[in-house]
């Protein structure tokens, strides 16, 4: 059994319960351990930084700080927002000494920034892929869209994970377990990100025309790497089905739970049942 | 006049953005999939910061653009000189908010914020029925998604209770000296 970091995020120990327990039991059934980082706390998403930028920082590198203080090397983190926001912070601290260094006395740990951080691809990619296609035993034969997002992505001079309009890891790892992955126009569109509640109107419209292209393009299902993608594309469906005055009826699964039934694993252990707009893959 | 002058350096310095070397090629508008719901498009707001006019700066610290923008990063992605306006757009809001001259149509979205970092800061870690219920209290739209709440509950995808980190106090200590300041 391989141990690693691991830094759940907020979004998976609530309205993302699925996404967290499709990648243990991913991880678990390629032999990997993902031991969470000590007492972390919220990287303070797109809160943060829009309020005050020293406490966006302070908050992703107290985060940081705590897996190196650890002893980890590498974390794994799934949600896509804090994946982008700690690979951002850290990339600023170890480009700015005098930075690094105020916001280690802010935090009152030291941070050397030589962490490995890993998105759900990139977890894949290293972990899983290797014995993928031998352990692929219910291939999943869908056809599917492959959603990105924006934070997976951009920017792409900090992340370097990917092509940044057009991007393949997701559409590679689907195939391997058996989907058909179309050609489309909205990969790494916005969804309309943490305006769900203070701004549902605009959901609605940048989500609804992410899940119309889908649709337009015969998509069976849409594949997701992010919480708040999955959320604001399944959770406000009803929204968006009355923007499109159509219904639409796409389920957006994570892509852990995708590949997770594709090796076998129950509908039940990959969170299917916890979708709005049901998923019936099984 | 004097006083704009040292707003715009002072922009430049905690962004490390020079506004000067936006040509207003349109590329940022153009891929902005929010253009069309702000008062002022990115690539207007950039010539606006260009004119260091103290009138236009007062503003876009007033705009609706500054809090529309999510961050998608699709502008600073293809600008041919790699200028990082949502940069910018979190130095903007940030005075902004810290200058009381947030846009009243923008309030709901700010009062988002607020309610995220209040549970932050109380318990460390985010807690969606206190966030939800924080944003409540800040805009009085009490009805707005009751009928989501029991469905997430029962999909097991809204715990009742906050998870409480250890170090509640240092977390605090962080907004105390950023946010309070």
């Amino acid at each position: 059994m391989k141990k690693v970091g691991f830094y759940p995020g907020c979004s998976l120990k609530g309205s993302a319960s699925e996404y967290n327990a499709s990648v243990l039991a991913l991880a678990k059934a390629f032999d990997l351990e993902l031991t969470e980082i000590s007492d972390w706390n919220c990287c303070g998403a797109t809160a943060a930084h829009s309020m005050n930028k020293e406490l966006a920082l302070s908050l992703s590198a107290r985060i940081l700080a705590l897996a190196e203080k650890d002893g980890m090397k590498e974390i794994v983190v799934p949600c896509a927002a804090c994946y982008n926001r700690l690979s951002v912070v850290q990339h600023q601290l170890n480009n700015d000494a005098a930075l690094k260094e105020r916001i280690s006395d802010m935090i009152k740990m030291p941070i050397s920034g030589n962490l490995q951080i890993l998105n759900v691809m990139q977890m894949i990619d290293k972990f899983v892929v290797e014995r993928l296609e031998e352990k692929v035993t219910s291939a999943f034969t869908k056809k599917v869209a492959c959603y990105y997002g924006c934070l997976l992505v951009r920017p792409h001079d900090i992340l370097k994970f990917d092509r940044v309009e057009d991007p393949q890891s997701m559409d590679i790892l689907m195939k391997k377990a058996g989907a058909e992955t179309i050609d489309w126009a909205y990969k790494t569109e916005c969804c309309g990100a943490g305006f769900s509640v203070s701004r549902t109107d605009i959901v609605a419209k940048l989500s609804g025309n992410i899940v119309k292209d889908a649709a337009d393009r015969g998509a069976e299902a849409i594949i997701v790497a992010c919480p708040m993608c999955q959320s604001n594309l399944d959770m406000r469906r009803p929204q968006i089905n009355e923007y499109l005055k159509a219904k639409i009826n796409i389920p957006v699964l994570y892509i852990t739970q995708a590949i997770g039934l594709a090796v076998g694993l129950s509908a039940e252990e990959v969170g299917l049942k916890k979708h709005f707009v049901p998923a019936e893959f099984a | 006049m004097e006083k704009h002058q040292d707003a715009i350096q002072e922009l430049q310095q905690h962004t490390g953005v020079n506004v000067n070397r936006c040509y207003q090629c349109g590329k940022c508008t153009a891929g902005c999939q929010l253009a069309d719901e702000m008062d002022f498009s990115p690539s207007l707001l950039m010539h606006m910061l260009q004119t260091r006019d103290e009138e236009l700066f007062q503003q876009l610290l007033h705009s609706k653009s500054i809090w529309l923008c999510v961050t998608c990063e699709n502008c600073v992605s293809r600008c041919p000189m790699q200028i990082n306006i949502p940069e910018i757009m979190d130095y903007l809001r940030e005075l902004s908010a810290k200058e009381h001259k947030v846009n009243i149509e923008s309030r709901n979205i700010v009062a988002f914020h607020r309610a995220f970092l209040d549970s932050i800061k109380f318990t460390g870690r985010l807690f969606e029925i206190g966030l939800i219920a924080g944003y409540k209290a800040r805009t009085f739209r009490l009805t707005q998604d009751v009928e989501l709440a029991p469905k997430m509950y029962s999909r097991g995808k809204l715990p009742l209770m906050p998870e409480m980190i250890k170090d509640k106090k240092g977390v605090a200590n962080l907004f105390s000296r950023t946010l309070a300041k």
